[in-house]
């Protein structure tokens, strides 16, 4: 196996060891790596190689690029059509940036709708703290696919939104939310409303308050104490959770899927209609592609910032 | 008959031409990268000596016990224990024990576990595991926590529990990492005798790693001082605090007051000193120093005495005036400005309540000292 | 710091507990609605709970997803331990890169490329879809969140009682069994059911990479959800968000008693 190659100079730290806890060292790294190097590298270099071939009518619906022998006659016959065909039809294309921006506002109103609250949680009385953060962490358990399907009840038409406002004669005719961005951008902050909260409050719960009080004592009034001190304190915790929401956000499928209606264009859910639905294997393996290449910055991001707090827990 | 500091010592082996050190460090460096925490290091350690390793943090102090536990090899030199080349030994095999400046209790075992571990692991039969719990735990009076888990002791329990875990295998040497750091001012003093007491009782060889002088000073046979992965000065307490080999030995324990000069001339076993600025000091030792040859002259801040009147005849006799001065209670610290600039400290036990000859800021004062009060330092 | 309650605070925490948990509790309070109108109130029934237990597709769906569930989370617990340790023991060992990299990446990767990757490579290694491969993917995405809980741990782990463990002559084998292990084990406990939660929450991965006869809760559901919102899907959800509350309550509850028993007994311990 070529692999292991890699691992042959992880000696652990203690100097002497035996032969048979030098194995088993090498075994602690081996069967992760290797398991990883299969189901998660590799797979991607396959969705890779068929983005680039023909699509056929047979079981695997594309004809297949190369096995490793016939690897350089192959390549003169790759076809890059699939990438063609993304460029030629504005579906694409209008999926992709609609799925960016949608991401994106949700991003912010999540942001806007968690800092509160994470504020309040971090300044609140510091026994009541953790059962605070485990209420927050609580839905996070329970299904996804169950708290988005109860946004349906909430939002449709004859739903309890609506019945509500109506009792209430604040509106006389229905609204429309469901099937509307609108939809979208309320089902995306509230599914991850858990992953900004947490980050958030990690940081600010660890800002030290006097600093705001220092602040104060020097003149500077709370509002613009907050913009100068305690924001730029949580930056961190802040870019760590858009990161976290932003990246599956872009390419979210249920949430478009339940909630967003036919019209709604998102990456993930053309993906997921392209596969599924025109069994067009090399176009949905462009279409991931382009995501990824699409999400690599954020994801950099996010890896740099769990890097560096890596780096300071030590 | 006399001796350095006020104690006669019974045990000293290492005065014997034929003793054999029972731990050889021979010549060993250890390196980090580029770092070299020890660095060509050589000392001998006796059966039944309490020996400590002292010195401030990062003077490798730390990485030479663990060689010796062996968590670490030595990158160049050997280590000999009772004539055995310990190099490739694990530390699960070697016949020593390690007490950490953590404790490393472990949390999920209660303290008869713990001690029970090491015994476990090389096989005892279980009657005589529970026999030797019982005793140790008898012996660092913890007989009624057997059964509680660490966190649910006070710091000198835990310490305790790792003390008896330490030596519950009955190991040829017992390492010791900071092992009352963690303890507060007045149990640290309780427990330095304990330690004693116990090395003595069980006739183990203690090895210590400390930082604290006061500690090594009460409880060693012999200090070993390191600076840089070097070591400075092997020897026991009173020589170390009253004959210091290096003006680094000599500042690092305890106060001193430094008289640098050169050597003027040669008078019997001594030397005169001649002071930058005139004052010339005589020394009973120092005899063997070349004439003209830059020293210090190096003496204890006791060893000096204050007046306001010049003292009648007698050498060293130095005018000055008093620069500040801090009473203590049971002893006052002057410091006593010379006509040189040298600011001079000299500590006066105060023996009577009622003070013959009082002092202030800025008094004339003489300082005085004897010839065989301080030392003579080339390095 | 201490805190205290402000007029912010509670305002702040009150809107933002609203807006998590209302959508559940009207879920909840539905499934126990008589009329099949799910938004129109008709009374109290618990007939959908009997449906529910007659819906024979519904049930082996529940029971595929239970066991998908307990073999991969069994097996990403293992896999994600070992990929911790190799993390956090071993500072350098040639790709450390690229392995620190796969760890993190699977956590924010669009569920819809993880999904279609994994089932790419089971058809290009002659792999039939179903139980198997559903496991599989479970296993691979749900082993890195594993690896970051347990690895959180061991960053805070003191080496220095495996050094003791040593010292007192045991094996770097009996350490780690007899010492890292027991030490580490709540962590691993949590990561486990961590794992569980996320394979018994899936849906995207799953229908990429699962066949005929190996139809999960979530995908079930998923495809009722599609054809209309049905008391008897708020009920199934009523079920799992039961299971998951009791569970995640009973854990903390626990958890809560012993910090207070240790509390009690390090202030036992400082008395005397």
């Amino acid at each position: 196996m070529a692999d292991t190659s890699v691992l042959a100079d992880a000696a652990p730290r203690p100097a002497p060891t035996s032969l048979l806890t030098a194995v088993l060292n090498r075994v602690v790294i081996a069967v992760p790596y290797l398991w990883l190097l299969f189901f998660f590298l590799i797979p991607f270099i396959i969705v890779f190689k068929i983005s680039l071939s023909q699509t056929a009518i047979a079981m695997p619906p594309y004809t297949p690029v190369f096995g490793l022998d016939t690897l350089w006659e192959a390549l003169g016959e790759l076809s890059f059509d699939n990438y063609l065909w993304l460029t030629e039809d504005p579906l694409y294309f209008n999926a992709y940036i609609s799925s960016v921006v949608i991401a994106a506002i949700s991003t912010f109103l999540t942001l806007l709708v968690g800092f509160p609250i994470a504020y309040g949680m971090a300044r609140a009385p510091s026994a009541i703290r953790p059962t605070l953060l485990m209420l927050v962490i609580l839905p996070f358990w329970t299904s996804f696919l169950i708290r988005v399907y109860a946004w349906i009840g909430i939002l449709k038409p004859e739903g309890l939104l609506n019945q509500l406002l109506m009792t209430l004669h604040v509106i006389d005719e229905p609204l429309v939310i469901l099937n509307t961005h609108t939809a979208i951008f309320i089902g995306i902050v509230y599914s991850y409303l858990p992953f900004m909260i947490l980050p958030l409050y990690s940081s600010l719960e660890k800002m030290d308050y006097s600093l705001i009080e220092a602040a104060q004592d020097l003149g500077c009034p709370p509002i613009s104490a907050f913009w100068k001190i305690t924001f730029p304190l949580s930056l961190p915790g802040v870019v760590a959770g858009c990161m976290l929401v932003f990246i599956p956000a872009v390419g979210e499928f249920v949430i478009p899927d339940l909630l967003g209606g036919s019209q709604t264009l998102m990456i993930g859910r053309t993906l997921w209609n392209e596969f599924f639905n025109n069994r067009d294997w090399p176009v949905s393996s462009a279409v991931a592609v382009i995501l990824l290449l699409l999400l690599i910055v954020p994801i950099m991001i996010f890896q740099n910032a769990q890097a560096k707090a890596q780096e300071q827990g030590r | 008959m006399k001796s350095l500091g006020s104690i006669r010592r019974e045990f000293s082996p290492w005065t014997d031409p034929d003793a054999k050190p029972y731990i050889v460090v021979d010549k060993v460096t250890k390196r980090f990268g580029d770092f070299t925490a020890v660095n060509n290091l050589s000392l001998g350690i006796y059966e039944r000596e309490f020996f400590a390793l002292l010195g401030a943090s990062g003077c490798g102090k730390s990485t030479l016990l663990r060689m010796l536990a062996g968590f670490d090899e030595p990158t160049s030199g050997r280590i000999l224990l009772d004539g055995q080349d310990l190099r490739g030994i694990p530390p699960y095999k070697r016949p020593v024990n390690m007490m950490f400046q953590s404790y490393a209790l472990f949390p999920h075992m209660t303290v008869e576990q713990n001690i029970a571990f090491g015994l476990k692991q090389e096989g005892m039969p279980k009657p005589e595991i529970e026999a030797r719990v019982a005793d140790m735990l008898k012996l660092v009076k913890l007989t009624q926590f057997a059964k509680r888990k660490p966190h649910q002791l006070s710091g000198g329990q835990r310490q305790r529990v790792a003390l008896a875990r330490s030596v519950a295998k009955r190991p040829k040497v017992l390492l010791l990492d900071e092992p009352l750091g963690a303890l507060d001012k007045k149990l640290r003093e309780e427990t330095q005798f304990e330690l004693m007491d116990l090395q003595q009782n069980l006739g183990l060889t203690f090895v210590i790693v400390t930082h604290d002088q006061e500690e090594a000073m009460t409880m060693a046979d012999r200090i070993a001082i390191l600076d840089k992965g070097e070591v400075m000065q092997v020897a026991t307490p009173p020589e170390i605090y009253e004959a210091p080999r290096s003006r680094y030995v000599a500042s690092f324990v305890g106060n001193i007051n430094m008289f640098e000069g050169k050597v003027g001339e040669k008078r019997g076993d001594g030397l005169a000193i001649a002071l930058p600025g005139g004052p010339t000091i005589l020394s009973e030792t120092g005899g063997e120093v070349p004439v003209g040859s830059d020293v210090a002259f190096a003496i204890r801040p006791e060893k000096i005495a204050v007046s306001s009147r010049q003292p009648a005849g007698g050498a060293n006799v130095l005018e000055g005036e008093v620069y500040d001065l801090a009473y203590l209670g049971d002893m006052t610290v002057y410091h006593v400005k010379l006509a040189g600039g040298q600011v001079v400290k000299a500590s006066a036990l105060n023996a009577s309540r009622i003070s013959e000859d009082p002092l202030s800021w800025n008094d004339k004062a003489w300082i005085s000292f004897r010839p065989d009060a301080g030392v003579v330092l080339t390095r | 710091m201490s805190g205290s309650w402000t007029r912010f605070n509670i305002t702040s925490i009150v809107l933002g507990f609203a807006f998590l948990y209302l959508p559940i509790v009207l879920l909840v309070v539905f499934s126990f609605n008589e009329s099949k109108l799910v938004t129109v109130w008709g009374g109290f029934s618990t007939k959908w709970y009997g449906s529910l237990f007659n819906n024979k597709g519904l049930m082996d769906a529940a029971w595929v997803t239970i066991r998908v569930g307990v073999i991969s989370a069994t097996f990403a617990t293992i896999l994600g331990t070992m990929g911790a340790l190799a993390l956090t023991r071993y500072t350098r060992f040639r790709g450390r890169v690229l392995f620190s990299g796969m760890v993190f990446a699977p956590l924010v990767m669009p569920e819809v490329i993880t999904g279609l990757s994994l089932l790419l490579l089971f058809v290009a290694v002659g792999l039939d879809r179903g139980f198997m491969t559903v496991t599989l993917a479970h296993i691979t995405f749900t082993m890195c969140f594993v690896a970051v809980v347990v690895q959180s741990r061991l960053m805070t782990f003191d080496r220095s009682i495996e050094e003791a463990a040593m010292d007192l002559g045991a094996t770097p084998v009996r350490t780690f069994f007899q010492v890292t292990l027991p030490v580490i084990a709540p962590a691993i406990v949590s990561g486990w059911m961590l794992a569980f939660t996320l394979s018994l929450d899936d849906l995207v991965i799953a229908s990429f990479t699962s066949g005929p006869g190996a139809t999960t809760l979530p995908m079930k559901i998923y495809s009722q959800v599609r054809l209309g919102v049905t008391p008897e899907i708020n009920a199934a959800c009523t079920l799992l968000i039961g299971i998951v509350a009791l569970g995640v309550i009973a854990a903390s509850l626990v958890n809560k008693r012993r910090e207070v028993q240790r509390v009690r007994d390090e202030q036992a311990a400082q008395r005397g």
